[in-house]
């Protein structure tokens, strides 16, 4: 009796669990889990998507999925776009551009910090005037692309990128370097005694704490800590 | 003699001011949860009173063309006007009634509203009034802001109320006087922003 209630409520919490899609993790700018898009139109668009990244900091990805098994487009999209991360910490200004194929719904996610740029009323604009025309001829692609550039578009002047480079406040650095400074020299005096040590070792440590970081752009995307608030605007088409 | 009395001494010193200290870390880290709480509830806040704000827009337009359906957009002015009475500050989230009473309010300007929107669906006219397409997609977007705000102000008031709960920490968050607080119950049908056909 006992076993038979265990393997039932196995039996239906696999199935209830099966009602939700599960949240991915995504690797890349283009994801599409449907296989519509061509290897060709994914690398340009993840191409594009990754220069915009690069050069405005805003993060956009678009994430393609063939059926949201009747859980709301909207509570689905933000799980996605929170889990990823999608955009910086700082701005938190990263945006989803989600396509559930068979359910023919879409939804743009916009993060916090580009609410003022891309608001609602405008992003449900861009899905009803630009991607769904698109759309209901079956050209995803050309309808991706279109709502990608009106979102660029409305997006493009909102904030700049920084160089890859940490940033980091001088004092701080100073701070840092000094007690680095000092450890090596006392450890340096103690073994030989000489101050001639010190500064070998002193170098030593300016190399090592000075030039490792670089922050690689290559590969995929990768979320930068960006938190969203249900700001966007869902369609259909 | 003297000494074993001294070892016990220091031993019962070492043992207070460990309480101490641990007593201390459980209090400061109450009050960031605490801090976490009011400020998620700010950002609720936030979203209803911009939901108020829409309001008067929408029924403004919704009036000039649908004029028979006097009924369904007092309702909604009504609606607002009750939730504009009610404030909840911060100190009033451990306060089960007053929460329930503001819960309850701005539940039914929610309804309220998806009746006029769902009234609205019979008017071609509006449905192709760009006006009144953004209005209801800024205030659908409002919705889903609301959920998503409430969905994480549930979630830091879960994270407190275990905390200050939790065996031993109960003894510090009773001492220090925090309180359970309230979080948002699922009426049916409102954890979905109101669904509106394009």
């Amino acid at each position: 009796m006992k076993y038979l209630k265990v393997i039932i409520f196995i039996f239906f919490s696999g199935w209830y669990l099966n009602a939700q899609p599960e949240i991915p993790s995504l690797k890349n700018y283009v994801n599409d889990f449907t296989g519509t898009l061509t290897t060709d139109q994914m690398r340009y668009l993840e191409q594009a998507l990754r220069e915009f990244d690069d050069s405005t900091s805003t993060q956009i990805v678009v994430l393609m999925i063939n059926s949201l098994n009747g859980y709301p487009i909207e509570m689905y999209a933000n799980e996605v776009a929170e889990k990823n991360k999608i955009g910086t910490k700082e701005h938190d200004n990263g945006i989803l551009f989600l396509i559930a194929k068979k359910d023919r719904k879409m939804r743009i996610e916009v993060g916090y910090g580009l609410e003022g740029a891309l608001p609602d009323a405008l992003a449900s604009s861009i899905l009803r005037n630009e991607v769904a025309p698109f759309f209901k001829r079956g050209d995803y692609y050309k309808g991706i692309v279109a709502g990608l550039s009106a979102i660029i578009k409305a997006t493009k002047g909102e904030y700049t990128g920084k160089p890859k480079k940490k940033e980091s406040d001088p004092i701080g650095v100073f701070v840092f370097y000094m007690i680095l400074f000092f450890i090596f020299f006392i450890l340096a005096s103690r073994r030989r005694g000489g101050r001639g040590g010190g500064i070998i070792y002193y170098g030593g440590g300016f190399g090592g704490g000075g030039f490792s970081s670089g922050g690689g752009s290559f590969g995929g995307f990768s979320g930068g800590g960006g938190s969203f608030g249900g700001g966007g605007a869902s369609g259909s088409w | 003699m003297k000494k074993i009395g001294c070892g016990v001494a220091v031993a019962i010193l070492i043992v207070i001011i460990g309480a101490i200290l641990w007593g201390v870390g459980v209090y400061n880290k109450l009050v960031t949860l605490d801090e976490k709480v009011m400020q998620q509830w700010s950002q609720v806040e936030n979203q209803y009173q911009r939901r108020a704000d829409l309001i008067p827009n929408l029924v403004e337009t919704v009036k000039g063309v649908a004029k028979f359906e006097k009924e369904t957009y007092t309702a909604v002015t009504e609606a607002r006007a009750k939730v504009n009475q009610i404030k909840l500050t911060p100190e009033m989230l451990s306060d089960p009634n007053a929460f329930q009473k503001f819960q309850a309010a701005q539940d039914g300007l929610s309804s309220a509203l998806s009746r006029l929107l769902v009234t609205v669906e019979r008017y071609p006219e509006l449905k192709a009034n760009e006006n009144f397409l953004q209005l209801q997609a800024q205030l659908e977007g409002t919705e889903n802001r609301i959920a998503v705000e409430r969905r994480k102000f549930n979630k830091v008031v879960q994270e407190y109320n275990t905390t200050i709960r939790r065996f031993p920490a109960n003894f510090i968050a009773n001492m220090t006087g925090f309180r359970e607080k309230q979080y948002f119950k699922s009426v049916e049908g409102s954890e979905k922003p109101p669904k509106v056909q394009f």
